[in-house]
């Protein structure tokens, strides 16, 4: 296949970016769009000039590292996959391909298409967890039977693999999928019910002063996750935060 | 250099930990505050011992490569976590995790450490339950388990095809904790780049800050390392495109040795190599040979026309497939341990009965586990058992429930569904049970730097069982570093903060300076990922499933060679001063052309087959591994000596007092 | 945004009501607003409550939607959000904009009058001139064209707005998709019948 690709470059996060067109030829169907990228930097180099920086790292779908916004969507035009998990089969011969960096201003460039998503971390470090100890003096794991369907469902909310694609591709570049599904998960466990009201309170607090937009429900995040997080999660986060802003 | 003494304590096997953790010496909480600690990597290990040293009261660093510590290779673990927990009441101990662990190790890891491993196992769960961890569960409410290869109970505790994830992040979250509370200090994209060593002690770091290019000093009174094993050597595996050997190979230069280089991981059930541009290799999880049989056809003839896209596998009669792992060993079937399980694959396709157009392939057929689970779905539903068509949509959609996105992601690869026509199948290099040599209490031969999970060499032996890299990762990072580093730091409670303008550092920041920029004066024509692909190719042609020792000699030219060439010829574009993936990767395979050597001199020095190690001129004549007991029943720890291949080998012997050292058998 | 959205659904219901009953019966739509017009709770509690609420939704609105936009200073050069979330939800502003735009014309034909025949020159109360009024209104066709479009951007409004405000308020469960299907119905059949109301009396004037 022959591609057209228009790429974003920037030189780091304070240089000012534009779109630059490389052609690629040679592309096969069976390759990732990671490795269609690997071909494009190989022959940069060959000519000297400088690859284009993306993240990536386990090119399995599971690490969240990859973070590319293909022809206008998040991860691109498939669905339930990362970018690294997208494959060139998508895309038809003679196609112009635009690729942007996850854009919020909480997610600002480092270079190219790699962006800054620690804001994510702070968001966790301000209350994903449960606070207990690893004193190895837990109470037996089985002590405490779990309605398998709750497990499930918080299991279905725990695999959010923090990419930031419902950041990237939310209008309003709302973070509250994210922020939800691990608030969801906590809510929807007994070990997380004891921190329940600080935690959803925490986390908000946090999230919106990382700059995220707000949720207007377009549910947009829940259609680009490669991990198909619900929006469920979404309501059952407005509901936390409701019941502990009331508590206090 | 000290001789190697592991420090295994006195006193019967079962009784080892209790009593060493009973006498080893503590730090005071006042004083644990005065003291500083540093992590490298944030895996399993590396973000359990963050959180638990920042949890006991140290100072705790920690740096990793990538732009989160969520994002470490560990989250991509797939089929479980063992534990001894015998919810299933089906016989299992402590003593039998413990006994196939070795067994499965092929009789070549230390007994303490590995009872101390099976010990600690049950803690884990309790652990991760407690922190919100969503293990599977059934429908009374409580943990669900699944069989993993070489076992015969059910101790493989699960989160679906995610179990790494859900446990990564769990350690995630309790290092978030402590992050939260500035316990822990967090350096995201930092790499480490050197260790520093005074006065004989790990003393602290060199990172480099890839955002920024710039080199900082990092200084501690003991050294984490975390880091990973090094199955990148290989350029394809499974492993993480950044998962790297740097920081182990530089604390080997430092006066580590390195332990077992050559004992490597094939795993069985990949995804096969589609094509030149592959960059990496997917994993498809060992649980799928809970429900997959595996076969390849009976007749050449049908392979070729498979081969030519006239026959289609389901087509096939069921007597004229070839279902080889349970012919030739009926008791495990499908679910024998790793190596055995590659091996076969490897003797299949090369007599030719390849299933794919590289004849680098065999099938994972799941055809029967749809129909048992669908019969048993329309039985419990009273619905007709004859209704074909109805088994196969109940069959799988119980498989779906199982396995839903390692099937997705089969999919999305190979554009093929599983659920109706059989997997394809081939082994890769996935895990590396060699590492960086460590006492009893994780620590190298220098001292003060320990190392942990991955990184190090300790419990698997020659084989890694399915689901026990999570278990030992966890082990080490939650319960036993965490007590055996406060024996080593109770003397440091008097030395003060470590000063970052000793000379030792200046040293080392400029060597690493220096390094860099020999890359990018070389301004040569070659990429560093030619270089990268071919030092795999030579590994996985002359040192992977199986070896000689004819191939191990020229491996060992070979890349010699092909490392001098890259000093001279490789090209590294940009500068050390900005976000240059190029020169970052530069250094990590700068640092594979050097293990590669020591891996195909330790390779050739073990004449023996064990584990994953098959070496031609040892086998039975049935063609299975040959051990050599005699000879070889020690752990081989090389130092550094300036030079990979002049690198000297201390052995540790391995004394065996529970266990009787027999033949590997799975029939 | 959720409540104040779902107040003004409620009092929409009430005015459609009421208007309906305009096409049926001019004496029962005469009594209802003659009590709506002078009823003091009406008055004096519920219309300040109600103005209150609109001024609130349309100034949270636009708020919102501007820092939503600061969200992401550096715009995308390609962004198909066709591909992933329906036209209405992403352009509640500029649906919300016409409506308010409606407003004020709603405000000129209807409030302004009425205040001022009640409160400013204070004229004498005739509980029979709502529907004249009304009907008045409705000869000229750019207006009812107005009213028409205006009501077409409403239906729009409501179809994710409604909706919406459930899942803000934390509703998402085994009856979401009921909820999904009477807001949708509410959203096209109300609008439809304010258009209805408005080509009624239009084409019943000649």
């Amino acid at each position: 296949m022959k591609l057209t690709l228009k790429i974003w470059r920037q030189a780091n996060a304070q240089a000012p970016g534009k779109m630059v067109t490389y052609p690629i030829d040679n592309v096969s169907p069976d390759m990732s769009f990671l490795e269609m990228m690997d071909v494009l930097n190989e022959q940069l180099i060959q000519k000297g000039d400088d690859p284009v920086a993306f993240d990536h790292d386990c090119r399995e779908g599971i690490c969240g590292m990859c973070s590319m916004f293909i022809n206008g969507e998040a991860h691109g035009p498939d669905r339930l996959v990362t970018t690294c998990q997208l494959h060139m089969r998508k895309f038809k011969d003679g196609d112009t391909i635009t690729i942007e960096p996850f854009r919020a201003n909480a997610f600002p460039v480092i270079k190219d298409l790699a962006v800054d998503r620690s804001a994510f971390d702070r968001i966790q470090q301000a209350g994903g967890f449960v606070s207990v100890n690893t004193s190895g003096n837990t109470q037996d794991a089985n002590a405490i039977p779990i309605d398998k369907h709750d497990a499930d469902r918080a299991f279905d909310a725990a695999t959010c693999i923090g990419c930031g694609a419902c950041v990237a591709t939310c209008k309003n570049a709302s973070a509250m999928l994210f922020v939800s599904a691990k608030v969801s998960q906590y809510a929807l466990l007994p070990q997380g019910k004891v921190e329940a009201t600080d935690r959803v309170l925490n986390m908000v607090k946090q999230m919106d002063s990382e700059g995220f937009g707000n949720c207007t429900n377009t549910g947009a995040c829940e259609v680009e996750c490669p991990k198909g997080i619900s929006l469920e999660n979404i309501a059952r986060m407005n509901r936390e935060y409701l019941s502990a802003s009331i508590k206090g | 250099m000290a001789t190697l003494d592991s420090k295994i304590p006195q006193g019967p096997l079962s009784e080892k930990w209790t009593n060493h953790k009973s006498k080893i010496n503590l730090v005071s909480p006042a004083n644990k505050r005065l003291i500083d600690v540093i992590v490298v990597g944030t895996g399993l290990a590396g973000a359990s011992a963050s959180a638990t040293l920042a949890e006991l009261g140290y100072n705790v660093k920690t740096f990793c490569f990538q732009d989160s510590p969520r994002r470490a290779h560990s989250i991509a673990a797939q089929g479980g976590i063992n534990a001894a927990k015998n919810y299933q009441g089906d016989g299992d101990s402590t003593y039998r995790l413990f006994y196939d662990t070795i067994k499965g190790g092929d009789y070549r890891s230390r007994e303490s450490n590995v009872y101390r491993l099976a010990e600690v196992s049950a803690n884990i769960i309790d652990q991760c339950v407690a922190q919100g961890v969503p293990f599977a569960r059934d429908y009374g409410g409580l943990l669900d388990n699944r069989s993993f290869g070489g076992v015969l109970v059910s101790r493989t505790f699960y989160a679906k095809g995610q179990t790494g994830q859900q446990l990564l992040l769990g350690a995630y979250s309790a290092m978030n904790r402590q992050i939260g509370r500035g316990k822990i200090k967090m350096y995201n994209r930092h790499e480490m780049m050197d260790l520093v060593v005074i006065d004989g002690k790990a003393r602290g770091i060199i990172a480099r800050n890839l955002v920024n290019g710039k080199l900082e000093r990092h200084s501690a009174h003991a050294v984490v390392i975390a880091s990973g094993g090094y199955g990148n050597v290989f350029f394809l595996s499974t492993n993480a495109m950044g998962s790297n050997v740097s920081a182990a190979w530089k604390i080997h230069k430092r006066g580590a040795y390195f332990a077992n280089p050559c004992f490597t991981q094939i795993h069985p059930t990949c995804i096969p190599v589609s094509g030149d541009h592959q960059s990496k290799l997917t994993l498809m999880s060992e649980s799928l040979r809970n429900d997959g049989r595996i076969w390849v056809p009976k007749k050449l003839e049908d392979v070729k026309a498979i081969r030519a896209g006239k026959l289609k596998p389901t087509d096939l009669a069921e007597e004229d497939r070839d279902y080889y792992l349970e012919r030739r060993y009926p008791a495990f079937g499908n679910l024998v341990p790793r190596d055995v399980a590659s091996r076969a694959a490897k003797e299949r396709c090369d007599a030719g009965f390849g299933v794919n157009a590289t004849g680098e392939a065999v099938y994972l057929d799941f055809a029967a586990a749809i129909q048992r689970y669908g019969k048993e779905q329309a039985h419990v539903k009273g619905l007709d058992e004859n209704d074909a068509a109805l088994v196969k949509k109940l069959g799988q959609a119980v498989v779906k429930a199982k396995y839903g996105n390692l099937f997705q992601m089969y999919e999305k690869i190979v554009d093929q569904n599983p659920y109706e026509t059989p997997m394809m199948i081939y082994p890769a290099v996935h895990y590396t049970m060699g590492g960086v040599w460590v006492d009893y209490n994780l620590m190298t031969t220098i001292p003060g730097c320990y190392a942990i999970g991955e990184a190090n060499f300790s419990d698997h032996g020659a084989n890694r069982l399915g689901a026990s890299a999570l278990m030992q990762g966890l082990a080490d990072g939650y319960f036993v570093l965490p007590y055996t580093i406060g024996d080593y730091l109770s003397n440091d409670i008097r030395t003060g903060t470590i000063s970052t303008d000793d000379p030792a550092f200046e040293a080392a920041e400029k060597e690493v300076a220096d390094k860099l920029q020999a890359f990018l004066n070389c301004k040569g024509k070659n990429s560093v990922d030619y270089y990268h692909k071919r030092l795999g190719k030579i590994m996985w042609d002359k040192c992977g499933m199986s070896r000689n020792a004819d191939g191990l000699r020229e491996a060992i030219v070979e890349i010699k060679a092909l490392r001098e060439d890259f000093y001279k010829n490789v090209n590294v574009t940009g500068t050390a001063s900005e976000f240059n993936e190029q020169l970052a990767k530069a250094g990590r395979v700068a640092d594979f052309l050097e293990l590669g050597e020591l891996f195909a001199k330790d390779a050739l020095e073990r004449t023996e087959s064990c584990g994953g190690h098959f070496r031609e001129e040892s086998q039975t004549p049935e063609g299975e591994a040959l051990r050599d007991d005699k000879n070889f029943t020690f752990v081989s720890a090389w130092e550094y000596q300036g030079e990979p291949a002049q690198a000297k080998l201390h052995k540790e012997p391995l004394n065996y007092e529970e266990i009787e050292v027999k033949t590997r058998s799975y029939k | 945004m959720a409540l104040s959205g779902l107040f003004l659904v409620v009092f929409l219901f009430q005015h459609f009501t009421i208007n309906f009953s305009s096409v049926f019966s001019a004496k029962t739509f005469n009594s209802l607003s003659h009590f709506m017009g002078t009823n003091p709770l009406v008055q004096f509690v519920l219309q300040p409550v109600l103005i209150f609420g609109v001024i609130y939704h349309f100034v949270m609105g636009f708020v919102l939607e501007i820092q939503n936009r600061g969200a992401r200073a550096t715009k995308y050069g390609s962004y198909n959000g066709g591909a992933n979330a329906s036209w209405m939800s992403r352009n509640m502003i500029l649906s919300g904009i016409v409506i308010l735009s409606f407003l004020g014309l709603h405000f000129y034909d209807f409030w302004v009058p009425e205040i001022n025949h009640k409160y400013i020159e204070v004229l004498p109360e005739d509980p029979n001139r709502y529907y004249e009024e009304l009907v008045h209104k409705f000869h000229s066709p750019v207006r009812v064209g107005i009213y028409v479009l205006s009501f077409v951007f409403l239906s729009l409004h409501l179809l994710h707005g409604f909706n919406s405000s459930f899942q803000s308020l934390g509703v998402n469960n085994k009856y979401s998709v009921t909820i999904q299907k009477l807001t949708r119905a509410f959203a096209i059949l109300i609008p439809l019948g304010f258009i209805f109301i408005a080509l009624y009396h239009h084409l019943n004037a000649f």
